[in-house]
């Protein structure tokens, strides 16, 4: 089990901000979330397939693409940030 | 060390008199203060709301700061981050950073800011005559960030 959140533009789009996901075994780091994410169709599509600018945080620390997750993970999507 | 996020409003007079006093041998304060524009990319910003990600905001700003003080020699920084809607020339960031001269004190206070710009997890959503819109990344913000990892 994996907590998932969505925040500013992306939240809007998917129209969910949280969820608690359990993740087949072969979804181990954050590039085969999205593409299971974006497996969903539709909006979750639009938005996982790529094609838009997205960051991700592991334990709410900025993650690459290639970072590892596991079990417990607290997960974030979000558009690049515009704060200052 | 300090770093807040808040919906209120922050005093910059008291803010750098608290800071500086506590270290009698502080000879620099530099400070950035961000300001609302009523203007974005053309169109008029009548409100702007601040979306933010609690928990990891807080933990981000401190991680930038120690940062800083790790790659200057600098007395002590605080930076207050505001949330929740807020309107032309309100106060949105303040930055402070004390030291005994003042180009450490420039400089840290810069990187700061470069990296609260482009990894700290806020976002702006803006009020315009023709609606609400998201707050794009700027390409410029990551250039001003990438020139502390050349240098």
């Amino acid at each position: 089990m994996v907590r998932l959140f969505y925040f500013a533009r992306l939240r809007e789009a998917l129209g969910l901000a949280a969820e608690e996901v359990e993740l087949p075994a072969e979804v181990a780091d954050v590039t085969a979330l999205m593409a299971w994410l974006a497996q969903r169709g539709g909006v979750w599509q639009d938005e996982f397939a790529g094609c838009r600018p997205l960051r991700a945080a592991i334990n709410q620390e900025l993650a690459a693409n290639t970072d590892s997750i596991r079990g417990g993970d607290e997960i974030a999507f979000f558009p690049p940030v515009t704060g200052g | 060390m300090s770093v807040r996020v808040q919906h209120e409003d922050f005093d910059v007079g008291a803010e750098i008199t608290q800071l500086r006093l506590a270290r009698p041998d502080t000879g620099a304060v530099a400070a950035f203060i961000g300001q609302v524009r009523d203007i974005n990319e053309g169109t008029g910003v009548s409100a702007m709301t601040l979306e933010h990600y609690p928990g990891m905001t807080e933990k981000a700003l401190a991680a930038i700061v120690d940062r800083a003080k790790q790659r200057w020699d600098i007395f002590d920084a605080l930076v207050i981050h505001r949330i929740g809607t807020l309107q032309p020339t309100d106060q949105i960031v303040l930055v402070v950073v004390i030291g005994a001269h003042r180009g450490e004190a420039f400089a840290a206070c810069g990187f700061i800011m470069d990296y609260l710009k482009t990894e700290a997890p806020f976002w702006k959503k803006e009020e315009t005559p023709g609606g609400t819109r998201w707050v794009e990344a700027r390409s410029t913000d990551d250039a001003a960030r990438q020139r502390w990892e050349d240098n």
